[in-house]
């Protein structure tokens, strides 16, 4: 591969080069090129199996790219040699199943890790800690444990998790896909307020009002390959790819069933 | 074709009955037989020897004190001893077990295998007279009660190896990952996440790994222990021999159940309550 000419190093909050990543002989993600400035909310949408989760996972590297580089500001994630641990302290993520630390209480959520990773004293952790329980108005139930919390609840208490490491860049995973639908709202709100805020976010989610919204930059991604990338507007309300125009039309019109496509669906299965 | 056709006319031919009549027809079957059984029991046993060979309480009253006092004290001891060693062994071969080395794989898959294959009985001889003349001048240390900590302790901790990797796995994925990108270490990850969680799911069988403890301390008694370091069955033996009759016995399984069953009791409560916290 000729060397491409590397960035300065911290221009791009994250930047992906050529990334690859197979499971098995099954390629989920196909040369992926993409870059986050600095403050930048980006959504990434599209059918489940397009890759969407599996890119966002090697960002942080939960998941090992096959080929390709990963930075995060100036850190080269996929080097051999880098230091995970410290780089993704920098890195908020938030999963589709909250993944609270069931055995301790909210707060305890909130310190063990400022405890732990960043060695701050107890107090001090503890104070930043009831400083994002605020933020994302759960205050009130520091003490119970996340089996007592409603989904919504849970998801919130996950994103003050995050928060309490003071992260550079977040990432969340469909954060409302295993929510109940009345519960989605105050999960996007404290979202919302976080992107108002200047926080750099790349948000896998199949929420296309907020996307629209809240979104600086919607990347819709297919078969492995972003296929369209653009203003959150432009991409929802007038998206100029095939597969784009028909992904959002199932998505957002989810009881026309379109006869033609499920005889085109049919065949390709029985083919 | 032709079987399909007889069968409506056989169930036809045949005394009509409800499903529930059949039931209740099973059932008092059922009733009439364990009653024939007991009742036969009943009668051929001669009550009078039946008792004395069991339940005499002139030697139940001989025993007083010192089978609670030396027997279940020591049965405790040895039990708890066993447990002590079998947990501390058995967390780190669930560990080693679970390792990115393989040779530490490979060592905790054989000795699991090994220990779970022979006889506990066979492993404490082995400790008991192989490690004396293998190591000369090596004393265990609290003697015989040493000797049965590790005795015992090295089978059960390949049991106990076992409920301690199956408790790690069930820790769900999304655990370890949360922690991870918290920028816990892996090591951290497994001390203050993963580890804890395994716990509360492997209480229960542990607790169920203190009562076969308890009862397998019953093979010190081929140790050639001294008298105040007698458990509850050569304690009943010794009773036993000199009595010529079961009741020592009846009085050991008494003493046995006065441990193993509440011990059962806090495994059906911890369980309950473990399915509630889910």
């Amino acid at each position: 591969m000729p060397t491409q000419p590397i960035p300065a190093p911290g221009s791009h909050a994250i930047s992906i080069r050529n990334l690859k990543k197979s499971f098995g002989s099954n390629e989920v993600l196909k040369d992926i090129s993409l870059e986050i400035e600095p403050g930048e909310v980006v959504c990434i949408i599209g059918p489940s199996g397009s890759g969407k989760s599996t890119l966002l996972r090697c960002v942080n590297l939960l998941e090992v790219p096959t080929s390709g580089t990963v930075l995060v500001g100036p850190d080269e994630v996929t080097h051999p040699d880098a230091d995970l641990d410290r780089i993704r302290r920098r890195i908020g993520m938030v999963f589709q199943s909250f993944n609270l630390f069931p055995h301790l209480t909210v707060l305890e959520n909130l310190t063990v890790a400022q405890i732990k990773v960043l060695k701050r004293r107890k107090e001090d952790a503890i104070a930043t800690a009831r400083l994002n329980l605020h933020r994302v108005g759960m205050s009130h139930k520091e003490d119970a444990y996340p089996g007592q919390l409603s989904g919504g609840q849970q998801q919130r208490v996950a994103i003050a998790r995050s928060l309490s490491m003071e992260p550079q860049l977040m990432l969340f995973d469909e954060p409302t896909s295993a929510l109940d639908p009345e519960l989605v709202g105050e999960v996007l709100a404290v979202m919302k307020s976080l992107a108002n805020e200047g926080m750099t976010m790349v948000i896998v989610t199949h929420e296309m009002a907020f996307a629209r919204e809240v979104a600086d930059r919607v990347v819709f991604m297919d078969g492995g390959y972003i296929v369209e990338q653009g203003l959150a507007l432009e991409v929802i309300g007038n998206p100029q790819e095939e597969r784009t125009q028909s992904f959002l039309h199932r998505v957002l019109n989810p009881m026309v069933i379109d006869a033609a496509e499920v005889i085109e669906a049919e065949e390709l299965s029985t083919a | 074709m032709s079987t399909q056709t007889t069968h409506p006319a056989t169930e036809a031919a045949a005394p009509r009955l409800t499903r529930r009549q059949r039931a209740r027809l099973s059932l008092g079957v059922q009733y009439a037989l364990g009653i024939a059984v007991i009742g036969l029991l009943a009668f051929m046993t001669d009550w009078a020897t039946f008792s004395a060979a069991f339940l005499r309480f002139d030697i139940l009253e001989r025993m007083l004190p010192r089978v609670i006092l030396i027997g279940l004290v020591n049965t405790i001891i040895y039990a708890a001893l066993a447990f002590i060693f079998a947990f501390v062994v058995g967390l780190l071969l669930a560990v080693m077990r679970l390792s990115s080395v393989a040779a530490y794989r490979w060592f905790a898959g054989a000795y699991v295998e090994f220990f779970r294959g022979v006889p506990a009985l066979v492993v404490l001889f082995m400790v008991a007279y192989g490690i004396p003349n293998a190591f000369p001048g090596f004393q265990f240390p609290g003697d015989k009660y040493g000797m049965v900590m590790v005795g015992l302790g090295i089978t059960a901790a390949a049991y106990m190896a076992e409920t301690f990797r199956a408790g790690i796995q069930a820790v769900p994925k999304g655990q370890l990952e949360a922690a991870r990108t918290l920028g816990m270490s892996h090591t951290r990850t497994m001390a203050t996440i993963v580890i804890p969680q395994a716990f509360r799911v492997v209480i229960p069988p542990l607790t169920n790994e203190m009562i076969l403890l308890v009862k397998d301390s019953s093979l010190v008694y081929v140790l050639g222990v001294t008298a105040a370091q007698y458990e509850l069955t050569k304690f009943a033996q010794d009773f036993l021999n000199r009595s010529v009759n079961a009741t020592p016995l009846i009085v050991a399984a008494l003493c046995y159940l006065a441990i193993t069953l509440p011990l059962s009791g806090l495994v059906r409560r911890l369980e309950a309550r473990y399915a509630k916290a889910r």
